[in-house]
């Protein structure tokens, strides 16, 4: 059933409006992450949309789901846009995010929100929590799948290598990480605050199998997702390292450190939602 | 359901027995009676009893090597997809270097995930300071949601293993590497949020846990001879604390004792002196012992309590002292 209904245009289409949505909530809340939340719409479309991700909104807990663990808990708007636009609430609910009360916490919280399973947040756990899932599958010899999209700035935690080390050693191959290789962490440039570079050979040293791709070019993330399922039947962890870009889709946060936790203006939100238009 | 296992708990009353090793024991029952049990460990199976289980259930064992924060992160996967993940190491690795992991992918996960931490306190002895956790208590309190627990002889440990599995929630236990003697019959039933009254007295509470409940019980007996009348309280459960039984009997003797293998901060006594500051209508006279503020250092288990002011002596002679007697 994976992949199925795959159409490109409309993909395209729930990305922009991923991208729409979460910046609308950023707005409403004065504060968020929009550099972040852009640079993995286009990976979050296709999973839900294409879709890689088998999902109930309806029983968001059923025991047939894959579990998609995104271990960047503070791209939460493009997450709950994600998860809105996929039935699991009403999207208009999302622009209580950050405000007392709402369950569209700063970082995704599990307790809270229908479709996230996992609270993150603190940076270095989403990968530690997948093999968790992944090792608990394999028990229950199901055939379930575990995604995690982790950002590349946690790849700089020590605890990202322990599970990175863990996953092959387990030859977790109904494990994927998704990496979101969009150079910039709230510092600056990750290879000037502390170097990532090379990412795909590290995790192919780690026993991964690697496949890189532009993480907005919606047909290679969906053939890669594609192949990471292939390869899901051998035994190796299988690594998607997207090279993406912070800010992506709205021309004057392409690229800008600036963007990565800072909200829009009512003039930059204007200007934006004009961008994205489909 | 998984393989049959022997069940061999047939400690007597005296008996020298570690608390780790009731630990590796009811481990290894827990995992016969229920296939959801799983158990992960960080090089040190042989160490914290965890061997057993790996030997029964080989493929519910997960050895996570040198690295407590990622078994922290797999142990909460696996209680979310519904396992029951035991996760043991040394509890300063447990408490210490995996707090954050135990804070944030656990416990504000609301993942079962039961941290049973072996090697606690001072009483790791040659090991020397590195290992000594006495902070534990301090970090797993402050925690929200965690339950606490600090076992004070293999029958009680022995009971809690098989408590906290029935509970859905995530809960440390503290376990000794020392044999220690077993203090509780084979009856003897350990609850959270229970402490257990061993002996009534009038004179003062002696509230104690883990390691120091056998030496309060050896003070309490030498006191008696003396005409002092001890009420000993085991409350192995910090958290949550069993602040009725605490202060009711602090309130019928006006007097109290605590006793804790751990720093003087943020442990047992800090406990039971908040609960009796906000819950008692009286003075009541209190003294907490335990490590004063500072790091051990190598030695034999029981000479360093003796050295860090936590002997059986240093138990009477406080208790006089409170007292006047």
């Amino acid at each position: 059933m994976l992949a199925s209904n795959y159409n490109k245009l409309e993909i395209f289409k729930k990305a922009q409006l991923i991208r729409e949505n979460a910046l609308k909530m950023i707005h409403a809340a004065k504060s968020g992450h929009p550099g972040g939340s852009l640079s993995i719409a286009d990976i979050l479309a296709v999973l839900y949309f294409a879709p890689h991700l088998r999902y109930n909104p309806i029983e968001p807990k059923s025991s047939d789901r894959d579990i998609l663990v995104v271990s960047k808990g503070h791209s939460s708007p493009a997450v709950y846009s994600a998860l809105g636009l996929a039935g699991f609430f009403p999207i208009e609910q999302t622009m209580s995010f950050r405000k007392l009360g709402s369950p569209y916490q700063g970082h995704i919280d599990s307790s809270r929100v229908p479709g996230v399973e996992v609270s993150t947040g603190s940076l270095g756990h989403g990968l530690s929590n997948a093999l968790g899932f992944a090792l608990a599958a394999r028990l229950d010899k199901s055939d379930r799948r575990v995604f995690a999209i982790l950002s590349d700035g946690e790849l700089q935690e020590g605890s990202s290598w322990e599970a990175v080390m863990a996953c092959s050693h387990f030859g977790a191959s109904n494990v994927t990480a998704i990496i979101d290789r969009n150079r910039i962490q709230l510092d600056g440039w990750t290879e000037k605050t502390m170097a990532l570079h090379p990412v795909a050979e590290k995790f192919h040293a780690f026993n991964w199998e690697v496949i890189e791709i532009d993480g907005h070019d919606i047909d290679q993330i969906n053939s890669a997702l594609i192949r990471a399922q292939e390869l899901s039947k051998g035994s190796k962890p299988v690594c998607i390292l997207a090279q993406t870009v912070k800010g992506k889709g709205v021309s004057f946060m392409e690229d800008q450190v600036g963007w990565h936790g800072v909200a829009p203006k009512d003039e930059d939100l204007a200007k934006a939602l004009e961008e994205l238009k489909v | 359901m998984g393989a049959q296992v022997d069940i061999k708990t047939e400690w007597k009353l005296g008996d020298k027995i570690a608390t780790r090793e009731a630990y590796g024991q009811a481990l290894l029952e827990l995992g016969g009676i229920n296939s959801n049990v799983v158990v992960l460990d960080a090089d040190l199976s042989g160490s914290t009893q965890t061997k057993l289980f790996a030997k029964a259930f080989p493929d519910r064992f997960f050895n996570m090597g040198i690295a407590e924060n990622n078994m922290m992160g797999v142990s909460a996967g696996l209680a979310l997809a519904g396992k029951i993940p035991f996760a043991s190491s040394f509890a300063m690795f447990a408490a210490g270097r995996a707090w954050e992991f135990v804070r944030n992918s656990i416990a504000h996960n609301h993942a079962n995930v039961k941290v049973c931490a072996t090697h606690a306190g001072l009483t790791v002895g040659e090991d020397g300071a590195s290992h000594q956790v006495i902070e534990d208590l301090a970090l797993m309190r402050s925690i929200p949601t965690m339950v606490v627990i600090v076992p004070a002889d293999a029958q009680e440990a022995y009971s809690a293993i098989y408590e906290i599995a029935n509970y859905h929630g995530p809960c440390y236990v503290r376990l000794g590497r020392a044999k220690v003697p077993v203090c509780f019959d084979k009856d003897y039933k350990f609850q959270i949020g229970k402490a257990n009254i061993i002996h009534e007295g009038s004179d003062i509470t002696v509230i104690s846990c883990g390691m120091m409940t056998p030496r309060a019980i050896e003070a309490s007996k030498i006191l008696a001879q003396e005409g002092i009348k001890v009420e000993l309280i085991n409350s192995a459960s910090i958290k949550p604390l069993d602040s009725k039984t605490i202060v009711k009997s602090a309130s019928k003797t006006g007097c109290v004792l605590t006793l804790e293998e751990h720093n003087i901060e943020g442990g047992l006594g800090d406990a039971v002196a908040s609960a009796i500051l906000e819950q008692a209508s009286q003075h009541i006279k209190f003294k907490r012992l335990g490590v004063q503020d500072i790091f051990g250092q190598s030695g034999d288990a029981y000479e360093l309590l003796d050295h860090y002011g936590l002997s059986v002596q240093d138990i009477v002679r406080e208790v006089k002292s409170l007292t006047g007697k």
